[in-house]
């Protein structure tokens, strides 16, 4: 399994891997028996990951939800689907490369799946704004959407954006126009949609992606109405505050399952998605067929009136 | 013009003098006045407020309170407010919010938007105000559901909808429950608009974040205030994105009806009378 790019908590336990891989070769280039003591630090190595992994502060799974080399929307669209055929442009002005989305096949059916796309690298990223869509791009996913509806197809989101493009056209071509549609129209699809946010989950601009009948969250994933980094700038004037927002603002899976903005957390293994992307596939592939499954047995007017009730309960507030 | 103006090169006055009024006098003190950042021209407050806090000289809309809004548009008396009981609560135990909750419940004020029954122009309504001094106007759990419940009642009782909007965004401080708020009162709008009812939205200074992405533009409809400053990103981080300043006109109400995002750009003094003529325009059987 490669280490590339280690987030900064992970270091000193695979600094020590490091050390008892060397260990290893030298007990075996010098044939000595040092297989106990190797078993042992073994464990303790591994004692120490568990430990780690499994305490995870806010800003730490921020970390992961951004890593460069995590699975994106078109990695789960692959390893997912067959027959995947892309389609593009919103026809009104461009197609945005921020969005990535198309027909496919899911479980033998045919699904239209739709997600935010971020890129492989600084070069990809550059072209996709990081993930960031403009209105064409959201007008390119409503666009698509309502083609699934005629055909009655599911609907499949992935959910991975820094948040909308913050830039001068966005606003000229009508970014708050193109999310709010995005988000009436999610709400009244006839056919069923599950989103699930598989890395970073930033504000309006993701949610414009998830207005559906189940919502999903990888366990490192994040969601939150506002970066770590930009709220401790606005509230707090520092935004090298981020790591103690980012516990404040409640944007972990299991934060958001508790508060009921999502419906259910995906397990990845211990390191992470990118750390061993097939066995998040499958995990992913199992929860997304159970839920289109479930889905399917649902009339549709039923469908779109608890897809209601679900977001008419969130909320809090005294009466 | 007199012959004075072809003269330009002298230096403009940097002051006014304030007419004496016999009352002030009296007291001995000088009235409260304001500043129009656009002209200049400083006009009493008093006389500022007979004409709906927009400046005599040049058309400057100043913000304006709640209660003088439902003044403004609602027919005298008109107006039955729903759910004057809904309180924010400190969901997440966010830090400061629980404090700044309770200064502002002190201070009179309940939450960022008042909804409730009115007439028109003699039309019913349901409608909504947005109060831009409570929290910047931002959208948390009490302002999505007093939204959603206005559509929802308004449409048992299939009577349209004004939305007078003005806010910075989403709620930060009830993290993503405020973010949700867009996506429940688009979904209410999306009902309500099903039923074929209309819905009118007024953007004022400013319509941003969080509120701009969800009902304020999902309207039949949608006005604007002169000089409303309407978008989604704030301008601070726009400005970090392309690495220079915006220009003062950016997203105005004037630019987004020329990049075709408004129906019209409705003066202060004129909105009652041009709501009246819509809904009038959309009475069923009359």
């Amino acid at each position: 399994m490669g280490y590339t790019r280690p987030l900064d908590f992970e270091k000193d336990y695979l600094e020590l891997r490091e050390r008892l891989d060397a260990l290893k070769d030298m007990a075996r280039e010098k044939a000595l028996d040092l297989g106990d003591e190797i078993a042992s630090l073994e464990a303790k190595v591994a004692a120490l990951k568990e430990q780690r992994y499994r305490s995870l502060t806010a800003w730490q799974k921020v970390q992961i939800a951004r890593h460069i080399e995590r699975p994106t929307t078109r990695d789960f669209i692959d390893a997912l689907c067959e027959d995947f055929v892309e389609l593009h442009g919103d026809r009104c002005f461009g197609d945005d490369a921020a969005i990535v989305g198309g027909l496919a096949r899911f479980e033998g059916r045919p699904v239209t799946v739709v997600g935010h796309l971020k890129g492989r690298d600084t070069a990809e990223n550059l072209q996709r704004h990081f993930g960031m869509p403009h209105p064409e791009g959201y007008r390119k996913a409503l666009r698509l959407m309502k083609q699934a509806e005629k055909f009655g197809r599911p609907v499949i989101c992935f959910i991975d954006t820094p948040g909308a493009y913050p830039g001068t056209g966005a606003e000229e071509r009508g970014q708050g126009w193109a999310i709010s549609q995005s988000l009436m129209q999610m709400a009244l699809l006839r056919v069923p949609t599950v989103s699930i946010v598989i890395g970073e989950g930033g504000s309006g601009g993701a949610l414009a992606l998830g207005v559906a009948d189940r919502v999903l969250m990888l366990s490192y994933a994040v969601y939150s109405v506002i970066s770590p980094e930009g709220c401790a700038s606005i509230l707090w004037k520092d935004s090298r505050r981020a790591e103690q927002m980012a516990e404040s603002l409640k944007l972990t899976a299991a934060d958001l399952l508790a508060l009921g903005i999502i419906d259910e957390v995906v397990e990845e293994p211990l390191e992470g998605a990118h750390r061993a992307p097939q066995q998040t596939f499958a995990a992913v592939r199992e929860r997304l067929r159970w839920h289109l499954h479930d889905l399917e047995g649902l009339e549709a007017t039923r469908r779109v009136e608890l897809r209601y009730q679900r977001l008419r309960r969130i909320g809090a507030f005294e009466e | 013009m007199t012959i004075k103006d072809a003269f330009g090169s002298k230096p403009r006055k940097k002051y006014v003098t304030l007419p004496v009024y016999a009352e002030d006098l009296q007291y001995g003190a000088v009235p409260p006045v304001k500043r129009c950042p656009r002209c200049g021209l400083r006009t009493r407050e008093e006389e500022l407020a007979q004409h709906w806090n927009v400046c005599p000289a040049c058309g400057h809309h100043f913000p304006l309170a709640v209660e003088r809004r439902l003044e403004l548009v609602a027919d005298a008396g008109s107006f039955e407010p729903f759910d004057e009981t809904l309180r924010s609560v400190d969901v997440l135990g966010f830090p400061g919010y629980a404090d700044k909750l309770a200064a502002l419940w002190e201070s009179g004020r309940s939450e960022a938007i008042v909804t409730g029954r009115a007439t028109v122009g003699g039309e019913p309504v349901v409608l909504g105000v947005m109060d831009s001094e409570f929290m910047m106007g931002s959208m948390g759990s009490v302002v999505g559901e007093k939204v959603t419940r206005a559509f929802e009642r308004a449409l048992e009782a299939r009577l349209p909808v004004i939305m007078i909007t003005a806010s910075g965004g989403a709620r930060m401080q009830e993290g993503m429950v405020s973010l949700l708020q867009m996506a429940k009162t688009s979904a209410a709008v999306g009902r309500f608009s099903a039923a074929g009812l209309l819905y009118i939205s007024v953007l004022t200074h400013p319509t941003t974040g969080g509120v701009t992405a969800s009902f304020a533009t999902l309207a039949d409809i949608i006005l604007a205030e002169p000089g409303a400053l309407v978008l989604f990103a704030g301008p601070r981080v726009i400005e970090q994105t392309i690495q220079q300043k915006l220009p003062p006109e950016f997203q105005r109400a004037e630019a987004c009806l020329q990049h075709g995002l408004v129906d019209a750009i409705v003066p202060r003094q004129e909105l009652k009378a041009v709501l009246a003529r819509l809904l009038a325009l959309h009475r069923t059987g009359g």
